[in-house]
């Protein structure tokens, strides 16, 4: 999503659901096999259009030279006469000149470890919500259903003093927990929701074959909630590696800058050049490009789960 | 750039293993406890990470946020509800609370409409067509408002009329020969946040799309064609059984679309930062921190934000209340 804080998004993970272009053809009041009105895929295409020629335009805009990215507009470029201001040179800049190439690795470097960490704690935390009884369980759930819809930003100031405090400011620790803490409420709601879902006989089996928790936890009940893990972890990937406020606030520009820090100051020194902006924003979508569709469908399985249902 | 990737490698080695090593000891601490103890404590030290998480980067923060909101610019004296006077009687914050205001009023709805739109319309395509259809408009969710920010300068771009421009809409208005039109500059009508908005809808169309068109095929076949038998046109369907059946999801996208709209902060920071009168709360809270230096201020600003929420969160719990007893 585009802004600050993570998506709250009231769905839980359930049953297996359609997916984006799902093959659920049954019982749909349209025959699958047979042909649209053509007004519906003239609209729909139009739709389509709308919708790529912003992207499209800076993919062209990105393989163009300096003088002419600057100098006239990228459609113009789009007759076989102008093949010649076509150049890699762009994409070399942008990591000799905006080093983007180490904005990479730094976003890599804060990526996955604010996806992968927070997973596991609200994995346990969710095992303890469903399979364990406990006094105040009700509350400290609804506690978290309350939570998600929290603005992070409320938490911004305070962190940011004690961050100066302790002098962590600008290093990838200080960004990390903060992702861990914001995403927490979100991770164990999606992860809890999907684990009441899973038979309960499973783990009274395993309880009496003297399966500790701790052992059906990571040996039973990780392995069944795969789905559930993995679209939250989509969703917490996109979220950190598009993150801009909680980067610039925790880290900033300098030697830790993720790659959104580095497209911003890119995007303020336009006098650098149009070209230079337009490779190191594609460079910057790529990854979260393909993370999307090659993984798209358990993302769009956590998102539409649940709510659905209801 | 290799010690910076080893030093990337290492640090995302050690954060994963470290949680790791966190919870074996945690469950090691239980082991060793007399096993009436274990039992009884187990589930809290399984849920201590979680939630030290939430209370040190949630529920602190946002108490602490609350006694800054009513202290001076550096926290360091209390001004009682000065900060809340100072910037409600402000005609600039006034001004951001309005654009926010529209921002409420245009972007849900905006999006919900869009996506009912294409989900319905896809849903009339082949199998593959829709699926192509879908993952086009679906895309923009991944590319981020940076990388949007990025795309859309393109579009919005002015140049000065004697050179050629290199933003689409103006090459389309210098096209049929008029002049070029500095867009994110014209506040009149407040043309330029609608113009904001609209990159947002694009970013955010195609998730209203996937959920609600996962409902619409969730619709109860007999239920239609029972209405068809008795002669109702496609838009009464629509209308009167469809819209009725997926009304649960038509608000969970409402209110997810509703609380990202009220955070929004990327897109405008990174196209006017706020300027030429396009400010909305979540960017006029970065700068009062930041340009401002006023804490206080800022503190003010996400309690104010917070009250808007509260009536957001108590629906949300009453619903996952009904949800549990259905369960």
């Amino acid at each position: 999503m585009t802004s600050s804080g993570t998506v709250a998004t009231p769905v839980d993970v359930g049953e297996e659901t359609p997916y984006v272009g799902a093959k659920a053809g049954r019982g749909r009041k349209h025959d699958p096999g047979a042909k649209s009105p053509v007004w519906v895929r003239i609209v729909l295409a139009i739709i389509c259009l709308l919708w790529i020629i912003p992207t499209f335009g800076l993919a062209v805009t990105s393989f163009r030279n300096q003088d002419a990215a600057t100098n006239s507009g990228w459609w113009t470029s789009l007759s076989p006469s102008h093949i010649t201001q076509f150049t890699l040179q762009n994409y070399g800049d942008i990591f000799q000149k905006a080093s983007m190439g180490e904005a990479f690795v730094n976003s890599l470097a804060i990526s996955v470890p604010a996806t992968i960490i927070p997973i596991l704690i609200a994995a346990f935390a969710a095992y303890a919500f469903t399979f364990m009884s406990f006094p105040g369980r009700d509350i400290l759930l609804i506690l978290i259903v309350a939570l998600l819809v929290v603005p992070t930003q409320v938490a911004l100031v305070p962190l940011l003093k004690i961050y100066g405090q302790l002098g962590i400011s600008g290093t990838f620790l200080a960004i990390w927990l903060a992702h861990i803490g914001f995403g927490m409420s979100l991770a164990v709601y999606l992860i809890r929701n999907y684990m009441a879902t899973l038979p309960k006989e499973v783990i009274e089996s395993a309880k009496i074959d003297g399966a500790s928790h701790f052992q059906t936890f990571w040996r039973l009940i990780v392995p069944m909630s795969t789905p559930a893990l993995a679209s939250f972890a989509i969703f917490q990937f996109l979220w950190v590696w598009n993150d801009l406020l909680n980067a610039l606030i925790f880290i900033g520009p300098g030697p830790n800058q993720p790659l959104t820090v580095a497209l911003v100051s890119l995007l303020g020194q336009q006098g650098q050049g149009w070209q230079l902006l337009t490779a190191g924003g594609l460079f910057t979508m790529i990854l979260p490009i393909i993370v999307f569709l090659s993984l798209q469908r358990y993302f769009v399985r956590g998102l539409t789960a649940g709510s659905v249902k209801g | 750039m290799l010690i910076k990737i080893v030093n990337a490698l290492l640090a995302v080695l050690g954060g994963v293993a470290g949680a790791v090593v966190l919870f074996y000891l945690l469950n090691k601490f239980a082991e060793i406890l007399p096993s009436r103890w274990e039992e009884r404590l187990k589930p809290y030290l399984f849920l201590l990470p979680a939630f030290a998480a939430i209370a040190l980067y949630l529920i602190y923060p946002t108490i602490q946020t609350l006694v800054y909101s009513f202290a001076n610019a550096a926290s360091t004296q209390f001004v009682g509800f000065k900060n809340y006077s100072d910037l409600l009687t402000s005609s600039a914050f006034q001004n951001t609370l309005f654009n926010t205001l529209l921002w409420i009023i245009v972007v849900p709805a905006g999006t919900i409409v869009l996506g009912l739109m294409i989900a319905s319309l896809a849903d009339r395509l082949r199998p593959s067509g829709e699926k192509f259809a879908k993952t086009l408009i679906f895309l923009p969710l991944a590319i981020g408002a940076v990388g949007a920010g990025a795309i859309w300068k393109f579009i919005y771009a002015a140049n000065p009329p004697t050179q050629h421009q290199i933003g689409l809409l103006n090459g389309i208005v210098t096209g049929f020969g008029g002049n070029p039109v500095n867009w994110l500059q014209l506040s009149s009508g407040r043309l330029n946040s609608f113009l904001l908005m609209v990159m947002l809808l694009w970013a955010q169309a195609g998730f209203a799309m996937v959920l609600l068109s996962a409902a619409i095929k969730g619709v109860p076949t007999d239920t239609l064609e029972a209405a068809r038998l008795d002669g109702a046109s496609e838009g009464a369907i629509f209308f009167r059984i469809v819209i009725p059946q997926i009304r649960t999801t038509l608000v969970t996208v409402f209110i997810t679309v509703l609380i990202g709209v009220l955070k929004t902060f990327d897109i405008v920071y990174v196209m006017t930062n706020g300027n030429f009168n396009t400010n909305v709360v979540a960017v006029d809270f970065y700068n009062q921190l930041f340009t401002n230096s006023n804490a206080g201020y800022a503190a003010a600003i996400v309690v104010m934000l917070m009250i808007v929420i509260i009536p957001v969160m108590v629906y949300q719990v009453r619903q996952f209340r009904a949800e549990e007893v259905a369960r």
